[in-house]
């Protein structure tokens, strides 16, 4: 029996010690992982409390994240609680075992740290290895710092295990910035966190002989269609349990998590919509221009990026005149993946915001609050003249001559 | 573990059977032959994992399967990392009390071409070696990717005809040497490595059930005829696999712990390798006379890789 450990009501924790911290008090039955920056801590976190006795469950050392991916999955069809961790080009060799999972129903949770792709490598975050993963039939969980890296790390396996559910999380949070900074953390003792996230409830496992199961059958195109459409569906769906397991996080903790969250949203006039960190620095960036320059801004920031929130996005934005969307990865040749899906929503509606792309952060470039700003300026300037003033999409932060692409048509 | 007894091939009909005969492998395939004497020579509970590929292809096509226990298939590379995961997953919950049955024995094995085993899957494989769990690999050598319709593979013998490696007028067929995949993991230290070929079944069995029984990571590599890409007669799987064994294209051998070698079968008549390859369609055009020399180099190679299993038997290091 794993030693429970005694942790403070108050703990300073960086983002990865939060995640490896969260993983240990689910009890994860199998951890199958490769070490990799930014995410490699929550990896040697967890190996600590395995090499101190606080594990009960097997570590398993892979050869590299694609063996770790596919540990995974036989040992989630095994019919127990599985985790892992990654970033960027381990993300990328996994992606094809991503899809292998998610096709199978298997509730593997995976804590991603952020970080750009290559090429040129780079280790700092961006949501390049994120956006990679959205096609790929997992649930895709945002946290924006440490604490948010705790509490949907809890929250995810109990939403990929529900029954009606069924599918693999992703909890993501930003390299470095979130990963590798230490903050007040709170959390749940070792009873309190398992006691929510509650025993894994073993589905058609490889393990019950009496009931033999094939995985990973072949379908072709009659029946292949039908499989992916029922898979789509769950996941669409899963916003039900989503809801239901961060009501009962909010019971517990007080802290009460949505699937768009919003700030500052009532009056707003203007807004960014963004994800990871800068959800705080475009917070804060909002409060000092109404407070200093009257402007009405507000922020929204999609929390559940898989499934995606659209009803809430349509009535977070009915009101708004002009949305600023910030996509974090380079979209190389169309508009970035966020702004597509936030035009998506906003065009089956009446109302009719203006609504812009800007590119920012790339590889860790720091976006600051002055860049925030600037990007709320714009806005307020579209919202005044009633048109777009500038291209549809803009490069925020970018050295050298302006990049943007697309004149909007003024009216 | 249960061992079922295997004196005789009628002792095998009554065994337990846990992989349909409904499958849509080709007339012929050894791939059944072999899987299915795995899964005779246990009554323990199993536990399959299948790299993509002809077997896998021929056996899980929804919504009908041939495996009458727990089996999965992921994807090319995988199968050792799939049944690695589900090892360790039953290892934790034995721990944890959480197993329906926690006093029921588990073999897990994963099965793979050659193919999946020897190119795109090799270092999933090497991995889950290295990681000491107690599972058996075994490699359904067919010597080319014959469910994508028989192209080149790393187990390919040097001047076979493939359709990515062919025969022309101005080439002999696969110009590189097949990969000597039983010394690489007798290399990594595996307690149990072997060759073993389904004409030679009791053989094959033994060896089957030695691996299941020794606690580590197992492999064996066995010979599994190929019908349509070899180029034989579907009736012939067995003659052609006996002139394999007997031609010593395919010895038949275990490594111990990664050093002490044992030679399991020795032809009572060595025949010439030209008889062997006289009988596959796929080393045809050797027998033109600017080839001849391709069968004699593979007769030379053949004489000193039994000179070298010889000598390190004899050794027994």
């Amino acid at each position: 029996m794993a030693d429970k450990m005694e942790l403070n009501e108050v703990e300073v924790w960086d983002g990865n010690y939060a995640a490896s911290q969260a993983l240990r008090q689910a009890q994860v039955d199998v951890v199958a992982a490769y070490p990799i920056t930014p995410s490699t801590p929550i990896v040697e976190n967890y190996g600590a409390y395995v090499a101190n006795g606080y594990v009960d469950g097997e570590y398993v050392m892979a050869e590299s994240e694609h063996g770790a991916m596919s540990a995974c999955v036989g040992a989630a069809a095994a019919g127990g609680r599985v985790a892992t961790a990654t970033s960027s080009q381990g993300f990328m060799l996994m992606l094809e075992v991503l899809y292998q999972a998610s096709g199978m129903r298997l509730p593997i949770v995976l804590t991603v740290v952020n970080r750009a792709v290559a090429s040129p490598l780079n280790v700092r975050g961006d949501h390049g290895d994120m956006y990679a993963g959205r096609d790929s039939g997992w649930v895709q969980i945002d946290a924006f710092n440490a604490q948010e890296a705790y509490d949907l790390t809890l929250c995810a396996f109990k939403i990929g295990e529900d029954l009606d559910v069924r599918l693999p999380v992703m909890v993501h949070q930003d390299g470095f910035v979130t990963s590798h900074t230490a903050q007040n953390v709170y959390p749940l003792s070792d009873e309190e966190a398992y006691a929510f996230v509650g025993d894994y409830k073993p589905v058609d496992e490889m393990l019950d002989f009496s009931r033999p199961v094939t995985y990973g059958a072949q379908t072709e195109e009659d029946w292949h269609y039908e499989h992916k459409a029922k898979q789509h569906k769950a996941l669409m769906e899963s916003y039900k349990v989503i809801d239901k397991v961060f009501e009962e996080f909010e019971k517990k903790t007080g802290r009460k998590y949505n699937r768009l969250e919003q700030y500052m949203m009532e009056d707003a006039e203007v807004a960014i919509v963004a994800l990871g960190t800068t959800v705080e620095t475009a917070i804060y960036a909002a409060e000092q221009l109404r407070k200093d320059e009257g402007i009405k801004a507000g922020v929204v920031a999609p929390r559940s990026f898989r499934p995606f929130p659209y009803n809430e996005i349509r009535e977070a934005l009915a009101n708004v005149k002009s949305v600023a969307v910030l996509d974090r990865s380079c979209p190389m040749g169309a508009m970035g993946a966020l702004y597509n899906e936030i035009c998506g929503a906003m065009a089956s509606t009446p109302a009719n915001p203006l609504v812009t792309n800007y590119i920012y952060g790339l590889g860790g470039r720091d976006f600051a609050v002055e860049d925030a700003k600037n990007i709320f300026r714009e806005q307020k300037a579209n919202a005044d003249a009633g048109y777009i003033t500038t291209e549809l999409q803009q490069f925020s932060g970018l050295r050298g001559p302006k990049l943007a692409f697309y004149e909007a048509k003024r009216s | 573990m249960a061992i079922t007894s295997i004196k005789n091939l009628k002792e095998f009909s009554t065994t337990n059977e846990r992989f349909e005969g409904a499958h849509l492998l080709c007339p012929g395939c050894a791939h059944s032959m072999i899987v299915r004497e795995l899964l005779n020579c246990t009554d323990d509970n199993l536990v399959l994992a299948t790299n993509t590929g002809c077997l896998e292809v021929s056996t899980a096509v929804y919504p009908y399967t041939s495996w009458d226990t727990s089996w999965i298939h992921i994807g090319f590379e995988n199968a050792a990392s799939a049944v690695t995961g589900a090892e360790a997953m039953y290892k934790a919950r034995k721990r944890k009390g959480t197993l329906k049955d926690p006093d029921a024995p588990v073999k897990f094995v994963a099965f793979g071409g050659d193919g999946s085993t020897f190119d795109i899957g090799f270092q999933w494989i090497s991995g889950a070696v290295e990681r000491g769990h107690d599972f058996t690999y075994i490699c359904l050598d067919n010597e080319n990717y014959a469910n994508t319709g028989g192209q080149r593979s790393s187990a390919t013998p040097i001047g076979a005809h493939t359709s990515t490696a062919q025969a022309g007028r101005v080439s002999y067929g696969k110009k590189q040497k097949k990969k000597d995949i039983v010394g690489i993991f007798a290399a990594h230290g595996a307690p149990y490595v072997a060759q073993l070929s389904p004409n030679k079944w009791k053989i094959m069995a033994k060896g089957f059930q030695k691996a299941l029984e020794t606690e580590g990571p197992c492999f064996i590599n066995t010979v599994s005829a190929c019908t349509t890409e070899w180029k034989f007669d579907p009736k012939d799987t067995i003659h052609v696999t006996d002139l394999a064994t007997d031609s010593l294209m395919f010895p038949i051998y275990e490594i111990i712990n990664g050093t002490k070698l044992n030679i399991l079968y020795r032809p009572k008549n060595i025949i010439p390798v030209e008889e062997y390859l006289a009988a596959q369609g796929r080393y045809k055009h050797l027998f033109k006379p600017e080839n001849r020399h391709v069968i004699e180099q593979i007769q030379k190679e053949i004489d000193e890789k039994w000179e070298y299993l010889q000598r390190r038997e004899e050794a027994s290091v």
